[in-house]
C-alpha cells in the first residue's frame, strides 16, 4: 500500500503544504468524538420525531387512525395530511437556478393523501423522546385505495423513452453510422448489461434537528450542500433565506445521497413549526432506505465492432433507466463511451422509464459507474475474441482528441497509467488462457479497466482574512463528508500566503460563511481552491498596496508577481517583510480579502470552458481475483489503481479518496443491490445486514498510485478525485472473473450463483 | 418496541417461575435477535426476563469426553474454547462463521438455538407472512425468495433456519436440556426444530414457558476430523447461502463414520440422514460424495430464486467432504 509520496515531494520543492500527506485538521475532534454530527445537537425542549412509511405503491389514503398513536406517553403530536401546516411547493427545474435541482422529489409531504412510492412518509410523529416516537408510529393505522403502479423496473424496459438532452448532459450522439460499421466488422461483440439499484448507505443515517424562533430557523443537517438546502428550505416554508441558517459541520459520508433535500428533512422543519418544539429527527438505516433516493438500475447494450488488427470501427452504447413520476435525475449512463475510445463510428442512446417508486438520485459517480461497467467489460469480451491483450486493445484505441467532437483533452496521460500499473502490478505474468492459472482450490485471474470522471469547478465565494499576529481565517461554506474539505484549503492557503499551516483555520459547514459549492461532482477542492487562491492573491494585492505605501518598505516598487509569499510575508530575494511587519507599520489589526463570483459569469465562463476543452481525471485498475471451484465464491486478493489526478492536494486524504471508491466499486461488482419487490416496489433489504457492503474481509490490500502531473486548466492543476476512483472497478472485477472462469457475467452484482 | 415489564431472575427456579402461566413472557440472552424483533415489533413481549444472570455459562467435562455447555456460554467464548477446537472443531468454526465478533460476544448458546428466521417478509409488516402472522399469506412464495430454503419447506412458509452453530450441533447429536416448573427434559438436537407444515409459527418442541438450560455434546473421537463450510455472498458477516458441517472418517478407503448437516437449505438446520446413510460403509470418493449429495438433495422443492441452492448445496458437500477425506484445502 504504497503511494508515490516521495515523488510528490521532490516535484513540490517550491511549496511546503500543497502535496503532504498532512494529517486531517479535524482528525483529532473526530476520534475522540469531540465532533458533533447533526443527530448530536440538543436544545432545550427538543421533541423528537419518527416517520410512518405507506406499505402501497400507489393509491389514496383512506383512513388514518392516530388514537392509539396520541394515546403513547409522550407524544406530543401526530402530523399528517389532514393537521399537517402546508408547505409550499417544490420548485420547477431550471438550469437557471440550479439549487431548483435540491428536490428529492415534487411530493407535498403531508400535504396530499396521495401515496406516490410504497414507503413514502404518511405520517410523523413527535414525541418527548425517541423510543416513544417510533413506538408510536407503529401504532398509527393508515388504509389506502390503492391505484394502479408501474414498480418493474425490468418488465417497463419495452416502454423506455428517449432521454432528453441539455446543455450539459447530452443525451445521446452519433458519429458516423455505427449499425453498418458493426454489421460489417470482422470481429464484433454485442452484449446486454444489467446492473441493480444501489444505496449509498452513509455510514451516518441522515438527521435534522430544526429549531424555530419566531420566523427565524435553525437547522443542524447532514448535508451536501448547504446553499441548497438553505434555498430550498426558504422556497418550501416561504420564508427570506437570510433567516435560515443552516449548520453542517460534520458530515458522516453521503456519496450523492445527501446533496438533494429529501423528506426527513422538511418533515422534521414542518413538525418543529407545528409543535413550537425543536424537533430531531434522525432517520433508521430502514427510513433511509425508504426516504433517500438511490442509484437508477440501468439495462445496457454495448455492441462493439473492430478491424482485425483490433482497431475499433464501430462502438454502440444505449442505456435504459429510471426516473420517478414525482423526479429524480436523468443519469447519464452511456458517458463514458463519449470519451473513451476512438471509433470510427459511434451510436449513442439513452432511454428512461417512468416508474412510481422513490425518485433516483445521483450517487458516486452517477452514470460512469454503471457505463465503465458495460463499456470495460464489452471491450474485454472483444479483446478475448481479438486474442489480444486487453492493455494492447486499449492502447491501440486511445485517441488523441475526444472521439465524439474531436475537442483537445485539457490532460490526459491514460496510456503513462496503464504502462505504470502493468509494470507495477507484474500484469505480464498473466497467462491469457481463461481459467489458465490456480492456486489449490482457486481459479485465479487478472483483469483490467479504465476510470474516467470528467472534471469541473463550480463557484465558491471565500473570505480569506489575516491578522496583526499572522492569524489566518479562511471562510467558506464548505461540506466537510469525510474528504479532508477543512484541510485541504488550509494546506492551498498556508502555500499561497507563505504562512505556517497551524496559522491557518478553515471555517466550514455554516450558512453565515460565504457560499460554497456543493460536496458533488468531485468539484469541491476544485472549486473552494479557486476562491481560495483568488482571494489569497486579493489579500496579498492588499498587504502590497499598504506596504508600498511607506517609503522605508524592502517592497516598495515591487509587483506582486516578482514576489513570494514565504516565512509569513512577501519577499523578493532577500528582501522583503512579514505581514505583521506591514500592518504594524500601517496600524491596522487585520487584512481580509475575498468574493464570489456571479452564477450568469460562472455559466458563461463554464459554457466557454466547455467547448474548448474535454477534462477529466482518469485511470487504469489493475485487479486479481480468486473463484472457488467448487462454489463460485469471488474474492477479490490483490488490487492496484494508478491514476492520473492533476495535482494532489493532501497525499492521505487522497489515497483514502481513491482507496474508499474501489472500496465501493468491489461492492458494486460483487454484493451490493438494493432489493426491490417486483411486485410491491417495496425494497426488502432496507438494513446493513441484508444490503451488503463490503466488509474488511472482502477487501485486499489497494495499491494507490498518481501520476501527478496537474492539468493546466484547473485551479492548481488538481482534478478531483472524488469519484474517479469506482468507475471501471466492477468491470476490471467482471474481466477478472472472465479470465479466471471462462464466464462472462453481464449482470450485477456477481454473485456466485452466476458462476454455477 | 412495545413498552414492556423487565425482571433479571438470579437462579434457574425463578426464571423458569417468572415466565409460568405468561404467555407474553419472553427470555432474554445476548438480546442480538430478540431486541431487533422487539424493535420492528415482530415480538412484542409483554414481559423480558433476562437470563443473562443464571449461573449457565460454564463449558463442564462429561463422563466419557463429552462436554455440557450453559446455555448462556457466549458464542465468542464457545468458539475460541480449547476443548471444543480440538474435540469439535466443526461447532467451532461454524460459531465463528457467524455473524461478527461483536455479535458473538453478545450471543449465547440458548438464544442462538431459537434465533428466528432472517426471511426479509417476516422482518415486514408491510408483507404477508404466516409465521409473523399465521394464516395472512407467505409473500416469499411468489417474491424475492433467494435466501429460503429449499428442503423441508411446505406451502405456508419456505424460510430458512439462518443458525450456522445449530448446523453443527444437529451433526453432532446434540441434546438440549430444558427446564420449566414441570421439570427438566431432554431434547435430542434433530428433534428440537420443527418443519414449518401448516404451523410455521410454531418453530421448536420447546414450550412458552421452558428454558433452555444446557447443550450436551456427546463424545464422538472422530469429530476432531470434523469441517464446517460456510458459502455465502460476501467473506463475512453474512448468513449462509449454503453451509456445511461434516466429519468423516475413512480407513482403507472405505467410510467408517459419518456425519453430514446442511444449513441454508433447511427449514430446520438440517441433518443429512440419507446421505450418510449411502456414505456409510462405502467407499470415500468423488463419485459416492456426488451420489450422497444428491440422494439427499432429491427432495429439493425449489422456487426461481433459490434453485440455484440445489446445485450449490451437492457442490458444497462434495467439497467438504473431499477436502475431509484428503486433508487438503482449508475452510
Ligand atoms: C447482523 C446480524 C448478523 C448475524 N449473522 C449470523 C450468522 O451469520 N450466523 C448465525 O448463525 N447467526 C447470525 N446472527 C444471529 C445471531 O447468532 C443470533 O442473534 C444470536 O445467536 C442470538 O443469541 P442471543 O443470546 O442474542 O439471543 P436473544 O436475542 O437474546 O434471544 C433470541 C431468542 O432466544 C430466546 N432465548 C434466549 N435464551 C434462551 C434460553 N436460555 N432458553 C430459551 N429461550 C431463550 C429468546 O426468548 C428469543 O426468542 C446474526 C445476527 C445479526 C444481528
Ligand atoms: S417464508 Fe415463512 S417467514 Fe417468510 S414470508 Fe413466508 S411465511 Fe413468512
Amino acid at each position: 500500500m504504497t503511494t508515490k509520496y516521495a515523488e510528490t515531494e521532490q516535484r513540490q520543492a517550491a511549496v511546503k503544504h500543497v502535496g503532504r500527506p498532512v494529517d486531517r485538521v479535524d482528525g483529532r475532534a473526530k476520534t475522540t468524538g469531540e465532533a458533533r454530527y447533526a443527530a448530536e445537537h440538543r436544545h432545550p425542549g427538543m421533541a423528537h420525531a419518527a416517520l410512518v412509511h405507506a406499505t402501497v405503491a400507489r393509491g389514496r389514503i383512506e383512513s388514518l387512525d392516530t388514537e392509539a398513536a396520541r394515546a403513547v406517553p409522550g407524544v406530543i403530536e401526530v402530523l399528517t395530511h389532514e393537521n399537517a401546516p402546508p408547505m409550499k411547493p417544490a420548485p420547477k427545474r431550471s438550469l437557471l437556478n440550479l439549487s431548483s435541482l435540491a428536490s428529492g422529489t415534487t411530493v407535498s409531504y403531508l400535504g396530499t393523501d396521495e401515496v406516490h412510492w410504497n414507503g413514502q412518509p404518511v405520517a410523523v410523529v413527535v414525541a418527548e423522546t425517541p423510543e416513544a416516537a417510533r413506538h408510536a408510529a407503529t401504532l398509527v393505522r393508515v388504509t389506502y385505495r390503492e391505484l394502479p403502479a408501474v414498480v418493474d423496473f425490468a418488465a417497463e424496459e419495452p416502454n423506455a423513452v428517449q432521454q432528453k438532452g441539455s446543455m450539459i448532459q447530452p443525451a445521446g450522439g452519433d458519429k458516423g453510422d455505427a449499425a453498418v460499421a458493426l454489421a460489417a466488422a470482422p470481429v464484433s461483440v454485442d452484449l446486454r448489461f444489467t446492473t441493480p439499484p444501489h444505496h449509498h448507505n452513509a455510514i451516518e443515517p441522515h438527521a435534522t434537528v430544526a429549531v424555530w424562533d419566531g420566523d427565524h430557523l435553525t437547522v443542524h443537517e447532514s448535508t451536501q450542500h448547504i446553499a441548497w438546502l438553505r434555498r430550498h428550505l426558504a422556497l418550501r416554508f416561504g420564508i427570506p433565506e437570510r433567516a435560515i441558517r443552516v449548520l453542517s459541520p460534520y458530515v458522516g459520508g453521503g456519496f450523492g445521497g445527501k446533496y438533494a433535500v429529501w423528506a426527513g428533512t422538511l418533515l422534521a422543519v414542518l413538525a418543529a413549526r407545528a409543535t413550537a418544539r425543536p424537533v430531531r429527527l434522525a432517520l433508521t438505516r430502514e427510513a433511509v432506505h425508504r426516504t433517500v433516493g438511490a442509484r437508477t438500475p440501468t439495462v445496457q447494450r454495448v455492441a462493439l465492432g473492430a478491424d482485425a488488427g483490433g482497431d475499433l470501427t464501430a462502438l454502440i452504447h444505449t442505456s435504459v433507466a429510471m426516473t420517478s413520476r414525482i423526479g429524480g435525475m436523468p443519469e447519464g449512463v452511456v458517458s463514458p463511451s463519449r470519451h473513451l475510445y476512438d471509433a470510427a463510428t459511434i451510436h449513442l442512446r439513452q432511454r428512461l422509464v417512468r416508474l412510481d417508486l422513490l425518485a433516483n438520485t445521483s450517487m458516486r459517480a452517477p452514470g460512469d459507474s454503471v457505463g465503465s461497467f458495460a463499456l470495460e467489460s464489452a471491450m474485454d469480451e472483444l479483446a478475448c475474441e481479438l486474442g489480444m491483450d486487453p492493455v494492447e486493445l486499449r492502447m491501440r484505441n486511445e485517441p488523441a482528441r475526444n472521439p465524439m467532437d474531436g475537442k483537445p483533452f485539457s490532460h490526459r496521460m491514460l496510456r503513462e497509467a496503464y504502462e505504470v500499473g502493468a509494470e507495477r502490478f507484474g500484469w505480464r505474468e498473466r497467462d491469457p488462457g481463461a481459467g489458465s492459472m490456480r492456486d489449490g482450490r482457486w481459479l485465479v485471474g487478472m483483469g483490467v479497466a479504465t476510470a474516467y470522471h470528467p472534471s469541473m469547478v463550480m463557484p465558491a465565494a471565500v473570505t480569506v482574512r489575516m491578522d496583526a499576529g499572522g492569524e489566518v481565517v479562511v471562510r467558506c461554506a464548505l461540506q466537510e463528508i469525510g474528504v479532508g474539505a477543512a484541510t485541504v484549503q488550509a494546506q492551498i492557503a498556508a502555500d499561497e500566503l507563505g504562512v505556517p499551516l497551524e496559522a491557518v483555520r478553515v471555517e466550514i459547514g455554516d450558512s453565515e460563511l460565504p457560499e460554497g459549492p456543493g460536496a458533488g461532482g468531485s468539484a469541491q477542492t476544485a472549486s473552494g481552491a479557486e476562491g481560495v487562491l483568488a482571494a489569497c492573491r486579493k489579500l496579498k494585492e492588499s498587504a502590497l498596496a499598504l506596504a508600498r505605501r511607506s517609503p522605508d518598505s524592502p517592497l516598495r516598487g515591487r509587483r506582486l508577481d516578482d514576489l513570494e509569499a514565504r516565512d509569513g510575508g512577501l519577499h523578493h530575494g532577500g528582501d522583503g517583510e512579514t505581514y505583521a511587519a506591514i500592518l504594524a507599520r500601517a496600524g491596522r489589526d487585520h487584512l481580509e480579502a475575498g468574493g464570489r463570483t456571479g452564477m450568469l459569469k460562472f455559466l458563461a465562463r463554464a459554457l466557454n470552458d466547455r467547448r474548448r476543452w474535454v477534462k477529466a481525471a482518469c485511470g487504469a485498475h489493475f485487479c486479481e481475483v480468486r473463484v472457488d471451484q467448487d462454489t463460485g465464491e469471488v474474492r477479490v486478493s490483490r488490487w492496484l489503481g494508478v491514476f492520473d489526478i492533476g495535482r494532489v492536494i493532501n497525499a492521505k486524504t487522497a489515497a483514502a479518496q481513491l482507496r474508499g471508491g474501489i472500496v465501493m466499486g468491489i461492492g458494486m461488482a460483487l454484493s451490493e443491490a438494493s432489493q426491490v419487490d417486483p411486485r410491491t416496489g417495496r425494497i426488502m433489504n432496507p438494513s446493513l445486514a441484508e444490503y451488503h457492503v463490503p466488509v474488511h474481509a472482502d477487501v485486499p490490500p489497494i495499491d494507490v498510485q498518481w501520476l501527478d502531473v496537474p492539468d493546466p486548466t484547473m485551479p492548481l492543476g488538481l482534478l478531483g478525485i472524488g469519484e474517479v476512483g469506482i468507475t471501471g472497478v466492477a468491470a476490471a472485477v467482471a474481466n477478472a472473473v472472465r479470465h479466471a472462469t471462462g464466464k462472462r457475467v453481464a449482470d450485477l452484482p456477481i454473485t456466485l450463483d452466476k458462476l454455477l | 418496541m412495545k413498552p414492556f415489564a423487565y425482571v433479571k431472575p438470579a437462579d434457574v427456579a425463578g426464571a423458569v417461575r417468572a415466565v409460568s402461566g405468561e404467555p407474553g413472557a419472553k427470555f432474554l440472552g445476548g438480546g442480538t435477535n430478540l431486541v431487533d424483533l422487539m424493535r420492528e415489533g415482530v415480538e412484542r413481549p409483554d414481559t423480558v426476563v433476562d437470563v443473562t444472570g443464571l449461573p449457565l455459562d460454564t463449558i463442564d467435562e462429561l463422563p466419557g469426553g463429552g462436554l455440557r455447555i450453559g446455555a448462556l456460554v457466549r458464542n465468542g467464548t464457545l468458539t475460541a474454547d480449547e476443548r471444543v477446537r480440538a474435540r469439535y472443531p466443526v461447532l467451532s468454526q461454524a460459531l465463528l462463521a457467524g455473524a461478527s465478533a461483536q455479535l458473538r460476544n453478545m450471543a449465547t448458546v440458548g438464544g442462538n438455538l431459537l434465533q428466528r428466521t432472517r426471511c426479509p417478509y417476516f422482518y415486514d409488516h408491510a408483507a404477508a407472512c404466516n409465521k409473523r402472522e399465521p394464516g395472512g399469506g407467505c409473500d416469499a412464495l411468489g417474491g424475492l425468495n433467494r435466501s429460503h430454503a429449499v428442503l423441508g419447506v411446505s406451502g405456508s412458509c419456505i424460510a430458512a433456519h439462518p443458525s450456522d452453530m445449530c448446523v453443527a450441533l444437529a451433526a453432532l447429536d446434540a441434546v438440549i436440556e430444558v427446564e420449566s416448573v414441570r421439570g427438566t427434559r431432554r431434547i435430542p438436537m434433530t428433534g428440537f426444530h420443527r418443519l414449518p407444515g401448516d404451523t410455521p409459527e410454531i418453530e421448536t418442541e420447546l414450550a412458552p414457558d421452558e428454558l433452555v438450560t444446557a447443550v450436551e455434546l456427546p463424545s464422538a473421537p472422530f469429530a476432531a476430523r470434523s469441517r464446517y463450510r460456510k458459502v455465502r455472498d460476501r467473506a463475512s458477516y453474512a448468513f449462509a447461502l449454503v453451509s456445511v458441517a461434516a466429519a468423516l472418517e475413512v480407513r482403507d478407503g472405505a467410510v467408517t463414520a459419518v456425519r453430514l448437516a446442511l444449513g441454508g437449505v433447511g427449514a430446520k438446520p438440517w441433518r443429512a440422514h440419507e446421505a450418510e446413510r449411502i456414505l456409510l460403509g462405502g467407499p470415500a470418493g468423488e463419485e459416492s460424495f456426488t451420489r450422497a449429495a444428491e440422494a439427499e438433495l432429491a427432495g429439493a422443492d425449489v422456487r426461481p430464486g433459490n434453485a440455484f441452492k440445489v446445485h450449490l448445496a451437492r457442490a458444497t458437500v462434495v467439497a467438504t467432504l473431499r477436502e475431509l477425506n484428503t486433508g487438503e484445502g482449508t475452510a
